[in-house]
């Protein structure tokens, strides 16, 4: 019978069908932090039992930490006692920890591609929902709770319904300024929060083919933002070439037998979706948000629908723009920014940063405008400063901070104020987000930019016009 | 581990008709620091429920005396965004046994099903009713049926049925566990491992 790509990966880990129930999932890989980790130790501990497969779990810091003076004690008693409790817990049960100050620390999502943990046709799993992310390798990979991590790590299973499958087709050109972030932002847009809950998508189309592995990234981590579980895109040359010779993936004999297995992850020509879509990508323009989810955003030139036009109730779209302190029918170009944030599982790449220099470079960071550049990780840091980006960053009157999380979720001191405006790369703009109070508007890394050297909302598209 | 063991919920119910509630409202990040699972009800939907001083906001439900109840009834969309189960630990340990909404996002769904908090998914018309029928009076009870799959408005016995696979059924009546289940296939699981591609 013909299968997609999913349907391949996902069956060849099926343990065993439960009737009337979920499948038993083979997890390949599991990735742990420190936020959604420590609850499951204490399970398993309470039942008495070990880590089944210690060298398929990596551990990463990287929700707590400090984006600067990592040399030093964390200050806040609470992170330090959560990142206390992953590396005693990693210890006691032979875990790889790679801690803060270890050089291969960094975001979950960002470190365990750089060094071949993300392998095509695998399932992976973590307890953060843009684990996502890995699926642009033609990996099954997706968010879990913390009971499932506690599954997990006792037993390498897991216990899901198989979802339903969607294809998401994007052919054409992309636009000047118009980068994968945006790709993303326009899908979900289009599909609103929840529209591909209860599915998991497969990306296709040549502008996804055109695509480095960083943009397939970003555009499978946003996955979630539609509900969909994951969203994965077939390897193919770009993908064999990343993940080739990198520390954890598979070497000589090892090699040719994954290689062989790559080879077949493809979505078979007569395979059937249950939901199948086409968009046009040469009609997709740079994206920002406006509201308090993903899915509202719209191309940087339009000006914010009414609510008739909205997704959800007129209430909730309501309390979403008195939120921002938005209105109907308002333009977002020339808006005012207050924190532009640049890194994430979401854009902490080096393709990012390479982006946001390329626009900021020559001019200068607006007065008003505190700037939070966060590599994903310190291969990403090394890029920066190797490719002579940070130099220009300076130059422009940028700091680059130390890898982590940072202002994505806020967890650590890197937080927006109440009731200021940031202009963001990560992946969420809910209320409080950033910060209690923080108002956050989503964008590419050239958005944000374009925000940082000009103090406000500005079309990216502009400003790269000048420098033709 | 074994969780509470759910059967028939009779209950008011607290209403929240706002779509799209993420896992960030109902448990902001910054109360994700903690290392066991304790008091996470305190921070139950945090920033819609106390002013940035500590002070209840008074117009939000959770601080209005007339509506409580076991049965937490939300917007379409329940529980987008992170997968932090910590949501679901909140709902619990404030309270709650059952959340109703019109539509759930997967993740907090099956986090749900996995500490014993039953999540039941209703037509937009009947959660329409459920919402009317809790403003018009607060104490009105509604009986939340695992056996026999159905919500129903006692006061005028108007139901629906709801979908739960017959595994999650079964643990959620007998209180069970998924690792329960796992550990006891266990030399399956490793026979299984020997075999993959990767």
């Amino acid at each position: 019978m013909s299968k997609t790509l999913f349907d391949k990966v996902w069956d060849t880990h099926v343990v065993r069908k439960i009737e009337g129930g979920p499948d038993v999932l083979f997890i390949d890989r599991h990735l742990i932090h420190e936020v959604t980790s420590p609850v499951a130790f204490l399970g398993l501990k309470s039942r008495g039992i070990k880590v089944l497969y210690p060298n398929r779990t990596f551990a990463t810091a990287d929700h707590n930490t400090p984006t600067i003076n990592q040399h030093l004690p964390v200050a806040d008693p609470l992170s330090a006692n959560q990142l206390k409790a992953l590396e005693s817990n990693s210890n006691e049960y032979g875990i790889s920890y790679w801690g803060l100050g270890h050089q291969k620390n960094g975001i979950v999502h960002v470190v365990g591609p750089e060094y071949g943990i993300t392998q095509p046709g695998a399932t992976i799993v973590c307890g953060d929902s843009h684990t996502s992310t890995h699926g642009a390798f033609g990996a099954i990979a997706f968010g879990i709770g913390t009971s499932e991590v506690e599954m997990v790590l006792a037993t390498q299973c897991i216990m899901q319904p198989k979802p339903k499958k969607m294809r998401i087709n994007i052919n054409g050109k992309l636009g000047v300024g118009v980068t994968p972030k945006d790709v993303a932002l326009f899908i979900i847009s289009q599909l609103t929060t929840s529209g591909a809950t209860g599915y998991f998508v497969e990306y296709a189309g040549d502008v996804f083919e055109n695509m480095s592995m960083e943009g397939r990234m970003t555009v499978c981590n946003l996955s979630i933002e539609m509900g969909a579980r994951g969203g994965m895109i077939a390897p193919d040359e770009t993908t064999i070439n990343y993940v080739k010779g990198r520390e954890f993936t598979p070497k000589s004999e090892a090699w040719d037998k994954a290689l062989a297995y790559y080879k077949t992850l493809k979505t078979d020509a007569d395979a059937v979706f249950d939901k199948e879509l086409t968009f046009d990508g040469s009609a997709i323009e740079p994206m920002i948000t406006y509201g308090t989810n993903p899915g509202m955003g719209m191309g940087i030139s339009h000006d914010i629908p009414d609510a008739a036009h909205a997704e959800g109730g007129a209430a909730t779209y309501a309390k979403s723009l008195g939120y921002m302190g938005f209105h109907e029918g308002d333009s977002m170009i020339g808006k005012p920014v207050d924190f532009v944030f640049v890194g994430s599982c979401t854009n902490g790449r080096i393709e990012d940063f390479r982006a946001f220099t390329s626009l900021v470079k020559g001019k200068h960071k607006a007065a008003n405008v505190t700037a939070w550049l966060v590599p994903g990780s310190h291969i990403v840091e090394a890029q920066i400063k190797e490719e002579g980006l940070l130099d220009i960053l300076t130059e422009a009157g940028f700091e680059l901070r130390q890898p982590g999380c940072s202002a994505c979720l806020a967890m650590n001191d890197d937080k927006v104020p109440a009731g200021k405006y940031a202009v963001s790369t990560s992946n969420r703009n809910f209320e409080g987000r950033q910060g209690p109070g923080s108002r956050t508007m989503l964008a590419s890394p050239l958005v944000a930019a374009a925000a940082a050297v000009t103090g406000k909302v500005t079309d990216p598209r502009t400003l790269i016009e000048e420098l033709v | 581990m074994a969780y509470d063991k759910f059967n028939i919920l009779k209950s008011t119910a607290v209403p929240l008709p706002i779509e799209n509630i993420d896992t960030d409202q109902i448990i902001p990040a910054r109360f994700l620091k903690a290392t066991e699972r304790v008091g996470f009800g305190d921070n139950l939907f945090r920033d819609w429920r106390y002013n940035p001083d500590n002070t209840p906001k008074k117009d939000f439900v959770l601080n209005n005396p007339v509506f409580s109840g076991k049965i937490l009834v939300g917007g379409k969309n329940f529980g987008s965004g992170s997968s932090r189960e910590h949501a679901a630990w909140a709902i619990y340990d404030y309270g709650f046994r059952c959340v109703v909404s019109s539509f759930f996002a997967d993740i907090f769904r099956g986090n749900c099903l996995n500490i014993g908090v039953l999540p039941v998914q209703v037509s937009p018309e009947f959660a329409e009713k459920i919402f009317a029928a809790i403003f018009a009076d607060p104490k009105t009870e509604i009986e939340v049926n695992l056996p026999a799959q159905t919500i129903t408005l006692l006061a005028t016995g108007e139901k629906e049925t709801f979908d739960i696979n017959s595994y999650k059924k079964n643990n959620m009546l007998n209180g069970f566990d998924d690792i329960d289940y796992l550990q006891s296939i266990k030399p399956e699981i490793e026979e299984f491992a020997a075999h993959l591609p990767l």
